[in-house]
């Protein structure tokens, strides 16, 4: 902070962590995790009298997540004694006005996805939209400190700030590009802070940790970071164009980037997420020594999913009405169907035996019977004949929960960025 | 020959949205991200034979002012779906560290 800047911005999550976020409406990181974090900038950014905002609240950007950062701030507030305005800046459009904008012709695919269909937009468990940085900009126009947003652009935040204070949208949408994983633009790669300078004509990157530097490598890399292109990066409202970017060291430790070009869009739209529930996830996890059984792992696998089947049917439980799948660590756990390895070269080998049905009732059940045959099934030459697995844990079976699937991925043209993304106030 | 794992700084892989997989060589030298790229070893048929997708579905960009190669494609399963072996994506880069080189 004695480097006086001008705002502290969170990109507070992302679809990383898969769609179980989103559709759950529950936060990625732990309550104690964003408590600690919140804490500690909501104390920074009141005392030095500076912005403090944060998109994609409570990992996911949904109504539940930006409830709880919410909550989390008016009691940390409550408790040091802090005042300030505090926006919320929903993401989670109602449904039907989703609807009607999907009457009106207005979402449009996103890659290779189908047309949105007004069932599946029925069908989703939850779903956001990504907005861009124009309602940051409209909650400072209208006196927020503390600006807690639903489902942003990752560089939003920086960018609104950037952009608000005359800055050309160019580097003020690269330094949000920099600023989004924090320290993650420096090594050793860590989980703290960046500074970013924005001037006219670039931005200026360095670790705030001493531990950390920026070089033009590490800029470089993080520059390729979760893009489909190195080049060009579609945001809400235009384009940015990093083709004739130059990464020059100024010192060991800061690095400036030049040359970036923002092409505004003639329609200016945002990115919708949504998910839908996928079923109920049953697992157990375990792993064998034996060679004799490793050999023949394969054939084993196949065994077992056979009598899986005809058991799970003999309880009324049709195959279709549920899925198997046995991971198998040291051999194509990691990368599926796609593992060039089609050989066990170690010693021993992990499983992670899953079932995921409609109920978890069905779930617990089929992955029951899987969790038995992988242990007694028997096989030519066995000489373990007391089990074929060593589990870790007692229980063996574990509920993990509801599962949901990437259902909406699709953009949403709008005529004012601002116009599904309300905004309300609170004194604090 | 020398392969990219003694070639590259950086070779990784990360989701690039939920339904997309991408791919980065990192250099630190021009002269050899300049040789790597005249070699026409690092190209969409390359990603294609590698990862079991079609030639056509490989956006291959390469990135002067990064000195590296990026290469986008599907996903086997979207991120997190039923079967997906690696929700973030950034443990299918292997394969390429043993491709060869002649630099």
């Amino acid at each position: 902070m004695a480097r006086a800047p001008h705002v502290i911005g969170v990109d507070g999550g992302s679809v990383d962590p898969g769609p179980y976020y989103l559709g759950a409406g529950v936060p990625f990181c732990s309550v104690m995790a964003i408590r600690r974090d919140l804490r500690l900038m909501l104390r920074a950014a009141i005392a030095a009298r500076i912005p403090l905002m944060i998109g994609t609240s409570g990992g996911a950007g949904g109504a539940p997540h930006l409830e709880l950062t919410a909550r989390l701030v008016r009691e940390i507030a409550a408790e040091e004694g802090l005042h300030f305005r505090l926006a919320l800046i929903e993401a989670e459009p109602p449904r039907v006005e989703l609807q009607r904008r999907l009457a009106a012709g207005r979402i449009r695919p996103l890659g290779k996805q189908p047309p949105l269909t007004a069932e599946a937009l029925d069908r989703a468990s939850r779903v956001v939209g990504m907005m861009g940085p124009e309602p940051f900009m409209e909650a400072l126009d209208n006196g927020a400190q503390v600006i807690l947003a639903g489902r942003a652009s990752d560089p939003a935040p920086w960018a609104a700030a950037a952009i608000r204070a005359q800055l050309p949208p160019a580097p003020a949408w690269y330094a949000g590009k920099m600023l989004e994983c924090g320290a993650t633009p420096s090594i050793p790669k860590g989980h703290d802070c960046l500074l970013v300078t924005v001037r006219e004509d670039g931005v200026e990157c360095e670790p705030m940790n001493p531990i950390r530097r920026c070089t033009p490598l590490s800029i470089a890399n993080h520059s390729l970071h979760e893009n489909s292109s190195p080049i060009h990066h579609i945001e809400p409202g235009g384009m940015l164009d990093t083709s004739d970017c130059r990464f020059d060291a100024l010192s060991d430790r800061a690095v400036r980037i030049s040359g970036m070009r923002w092409t505004p869009a003639s329609q200016y739209t945002v990115k919708l997420e949504g998910v839908e529930f996928a079923g109920h996830r049953c697992i157990s996890i375990c792993g064998t020594r034996d060679p004799l059984l490793i050999a023949r792992l394969p054939l084993f696998l196949e065994e077992v999913r056979g009598i899986v089947r005809e058991k799970a049917a003999a309880f009324g439980v049709a195959p279709e009405s549920y899925a198997l799948i046995i991971r198998t660590y040291g051999l194509d756990g990691v990368m599926g169907a796609r593992e060039p390895v089609q050989q066990v070269a170690g010693h021993e080998v992990g499983f992670v035996i899953e079932v995921i049905a409609e109920t978890p009732e069905i779930a617990a059940a089929v992955l029951g019977i899987a969790r038995t045959n992988m242990l007694h099934t028997d096989f030519p030459g066995r000489l373990c004949r007391e089990g074929n697995m060593a589990f870790p844990f007692s229980p063996s079976d574990i509920p993990v929960g509801p599962v949901y699937r990437f259902s909406i991925h699709h953009v949403l043209e709008l005529d004012n960025p601002c116009e599904i993304f309300p905004i309300t106030y609170e004194e604090i | 020959m020398p392969s990219i794992r003694e070639l590259a700084r950086i070779c990784k892989s990360k989701n690039a949205g939920p339904f997309d997989l991408t791919i980065d060589i990192v250099f630190d030298d021009t002269a050899l991200y300049q040789k790597v790229r005249a070699s026409g070893v690092i190209t969409e048929a390359l990603f294609a034979r590698l990862y079991g997708v079609s030639a056509d579905d490989v956006l291959l960009t390469p990135y002067d002012a990064a000195m590296a190669i990026k290469a986008t494609f599907p996903r086997l399963v979207p991120a997190g779906g039923i079967g997906d072996t690696d929700v973030y994506g950034c443990q299918q880069h292997a394969p390429l560290l043993d491709v060869e080189i002649p630099v």
